[in-house]
C-alpha cells in the first residue's frame, strides 16, 4: 500500500490468524476422512487400528445402517433437479429486476423472508398445508417445494451481483446490428451471463445435496441422504459414518471442481477470443 | 454475492411515493419473468407460513389436528416456564455465536481485502473460505467428535503436552461444543458480506486517514469499521436468524443436554402436536424478525444499497 515490498507487522498477525482459521475449518473435516480409513477393529477416534476399507463396504453392504445408497441416489437427483429450476427462475427473475416494475419490492422481500425464515418453519407448514389438502409429502414434491425456498432467494442474490457488473452497452450494440430481442438474449446476454449461471447451479447443486432443516418434514417417508446421515448420528456410533462423511464431501468437491473448472474454461476461451478481435 | 444494482432499483421505486397508475417501460415483460419465481415462493412458503398461522389457532387430540379459533395454544406457551427457559438459552448461543463470527468475520475480511496482493491470491483464499460451505453441515459438525471427545484429540493432546492430568469433561456434548460447531458452519456468512462491503472501500480513504496522521488502530475504528456497517448488518443478520431458527446443532452437539426453541418445536412435531408447534413457531417468527428490525435501525441496510 505504501509502494514498497516491506509488509508491516500486522500482516504476519493476519497471517498467522487467517492459517488458523483455515486449520479451524478445515482440520476436522480431514481428520474424519483419515479416521473414514480406520481398520475393522478401529473405534470413532484416534489411534487408528490398521487400515482399510471396511468402513466403506460396510456403507453398500450392511442393511443396518439404513438405506444409503437409496438416499444418495435421490439426493443426486433431486439436486440436478433444483438446480435446473433454481438457474431457470432466478435468471430469469433477475432479468426482471433490470427494469422497474411495480411490485418488485413485494417479489424481492418475499425472496428475502424464504431466505432467512427458519428451515424447519418451512418445512413444517409445507407438512401441514399438504397434511389439511390431504395430498402426500413426497421428496419430489413438497421436497423440492421446501429446497426450492431456500434455493431460489440465493440464486437471486448472485443473479444480482452478475447482472450488476454487466455492461449494458453490448446489448445496445447488438439491438443496432438488427438483432432481434431473442437473439440478443441468446446471443449476448447469456453467453456474458454464462459464469454467473454456473455460479447458481452450483449453489442449486450443493445447497439441496446438503439440506436438512426445510427437508426435515417435508420429505415424506423416503429420506434424502443428509436426512438418513442424521438419523445415523443418533444411532450409528461406528466409523461408518466418517465413511458416509467421506464419501459425500467427495461428491460436493467433484461438483464444485467441475462448476468452478467450467468458469475458468468460459473465461479462458472468452479471453483468447478477446486478443483476436483485439 | 455483493447486493447491488437491480435491488438498489427495487428499493428506490418502492421508496418512491408515486402513484400506482405510473407504468413503467417493459413492465409486462418484467413482470412474466419474475411470476414463475414468484409463484413458487407462494405456493412452498407463503402459503405455507399462513398455514402455521392458522393451524396455531386450532384445537388437537392425540391423533389429529381440529380446525378452531382459540388461543390455547399460545396461552398455554406464555404460562409455562420451559417457553422463558428455551428463550434464554436460544439468545444466549446467538449472542456467543454472534459476538465470535463478527469479530472473525470482521478480521478475516480485512486480511483478505486490505493485505492480501493481487486479485488471483485473494480470489483463491477467498473460495479456500466459501468451499466448505458447499460441503454438508451435517458432516462438518460431527468432524467434531473425535476432535473433542473424552478420548479425542484435543484431549490426547493436553494429555500428551501434560497441560492436564485427565480428559476434559466439558468439550463434548456440551454448550461448548454446540458453539464451537456454530461457529464453525456459520462464520462464513460474516465473511462473506464484509468482504464485499470492504472490497468497495476506496483504497485512497485508507491513504488519507494514515496521511491527516491517524494510526493502524484509528484507521480500522473510524474508517473501515464505520463504510464495512452495511455488511456487518447483513451478516449479523444471516448469524443471529440461522442460530435462533437451529435445532440440529444443539440436539447433536449438546447430546440432548442443551435445547433451544426449535429443537423443543421439533419434539413437538414428533410428538404430532402441531397446533402448539405452529404457536410457538409464530412467536419465534415475530421474535426474530423484531431482532433483524432492530439490527436495521442501527444500520440501514437499504438507504447504502440503494446509494
Amino acid at each position: 500500500m505504501h509502494g514498497d515490498d516491506t509488509r508491516p507487522w500486522t500482516f504476519y498477525a493476519f497471517a498467522a490468524f487467517f492459517t488458523l482459521f483455515v486449520l479451524f475449518l478445515y482440520g476436522p473435516m480431514i481428520v474424519i476422512y483419515i479416521l473414514s480409513f480406520q481398520g475393522p477393529n478401529g473405534g470413532m477416534t484416534f489411534p487408528l487400528n490398521g487400515v482399510s476399507l471396511h468402513w466403506f463396504s460396510a456403507l453398500v453392504s450392511q442393511t443396518r445402517v439404513g438405506d444409503i445408497a437409496g438416499s444418495f441416489v435421490r439426493s443426486i437427483g433431486l439436486a440436478a433437479i433444483v438446480a435446473v429450476i433454481t438457474v431457470v427462475l432466478s435468471v430469469l427473475a433477475g432479468l426482471a429486476f433490470r427494469r422497474r416494475f411495480r411490485g418488485s419490492a413485494f417479489a424481492f422481500y418475499l425472496a428475502i423472508a424464504s431466505l432467512i425464515m427458519p428451515g424447519l418453519f418451512v418445512g413444517l407448514g409445507i407438512a401441514l398445508t399438504f397434511r389439511l389438502l390431504g395430498l402426500p409429502t413426497e421428496w419430489f414434491t413438497t421436497g423440492l417445494g421446501a429446497q426450492l425456498t431456500w434455493t431460489l432467494p440465493f440464486g437471486l442474490l448472485i443473479m444480482f451481483a452478475v447482472l450488476g457488473r454487466f455492461n449494458r452497452s453490448y446489448e445496445e450494440a447488438a439491438t443496432d446490428l438488427g438483432a432481434t430481442n431473442w437473439q440478443k438474449v441468446r446471443e449476448v446476454t447469456l453467453p456474458i451471463l454464462l459464469p454467473g449461471i454456473i455460479g447458481v447451479a452450483l449453489f442449486g447443486f450443493t445447497l439441496s445435496y446438503d439440506e436438512i432443516a426445510r427437508t426435515a418434514l417435508a420429505a415424506g417417508a423416503r429420506n434424502t441422504l443428509p436426512l438418513e446421515i442424521w438419523a445415523m448420528t443418533t444411532n450409528v456410533t461406528s466409523p461408518t459414518l466418517y465413511a458416509v462423511g467421506a464419501v459425500t464431501t467427495i461428491v460436493s468437491f467433484i461438483v464444485i471442481i467441475v462448476a468452478l473448472g467450467s468458469i475458468a474454461i468460459v473465461q479462458r476461451r472468452r479471453a483468447a477470443a478477446g486478443m483476436r478481435t483485439e | 454475492m455483493a447486493i447491488v444494482n437491480p435491488a438498489a432499483d427495487a428499493f428506490a421505486a418502492s421508496d418512491r411515493a408515486e402513484p400506482e397508475a405510473v407504468e413503467y417501460p417493459g413492465e409486462r415483460a418484467s413482470w412474466l419473468q419474475v411470476a414463475p419465481l414468484v409463484v413458487v415462493l407462494l405456493l412452498f412458503f407463503g402459503l405455507p407460513m399462513l398455514v402455521v398461522l392458522a393451524v396455531s389457532f386450532f384445537d388437537f387430540s392425540r391423533t389429529e389436528i381440529i380446525p378452531a379459533f382459540i388461543f390455547d395454544n399460545y396461552i398455554d406457551l406464555f404460562r409455562s416456564e420451559v417457553t422463558l427457559r428455551l428463550y434464554a438459552s436460544s439468545l444466549k448461543f446467538a449472542a456467543i455465536v454472534w459476538a465470535v463470527t463478527l469479530v472473525l468475520g470482521f478480521n478475516i475480511a480485512y486480511f483478505l481485502v486490505f493485505h492480501v496482493r493481487g486479485l488471483l491470491f485473494q480470489i483463491g483464499l477467498f473460495l479456500l473460505c466459501t468451499v466448505p460451505f458447499l460441503t454438508s453441515n451435517i458432516i462438518r459438525m460431527i468432524s467434531w467428535i473425535p476432535f473433542l471427545g473424552r478420548n479425542g484429540i484435543f484431549n490426547q493432546a493436553l494429555q500428551g503436552a501434560g497441560i492436564t492430568s485427565q480428559p476434559l469433561e466439558f468439550l463434548l456434548f456440551s454448550d461448548f461444543a454446540v458453539i464451537v460447531a456454530y461457529v464453525h458452519l456459520f462464520t462464513l456468512f460474516m465473511v462473506v458480506p464484509i468482504f464485499n462491503s470492504m472490497a468497495r472501500i476506496d483504497k485512497s480513504l485508507l491513504e488519507a486517514a494514515r496521511d491527516a496522521g491517524a494510526g493502524r488502530f484509528r484507521v480500522v475504528a473510524e474508517v473501515v469499521w464505520p463504510l464495512s456497517r452495511t455488511g456487518i448488518a447483513l451478516g449479523s443478520i444471516f448469524v443471529v436468524t440461522l442460530v435462533m431458527g437451529d435445532s440440529f446443532v444443539v440436539r447433536t452437539m449438546s447430546g440432548g443436554q442443551s435445547a433451544s426453541v426449535v429443537s423443543a418445536l421439533q419434539n413437538e412435531v414428533a410428538a404430532l402436536q402441531y397446533p402448539p408447534a405452529a404457536a410457538s413457531a409464530v412467536i419465534m417468527v415475530i421474535i426474530v424478525t423484531l431482532m433483524v428490525a432492530g439490527i436495521l435501525r442501527v444500520v440501514d441496510v437499504r438507504k447504502e444499497l440503494a446509494g
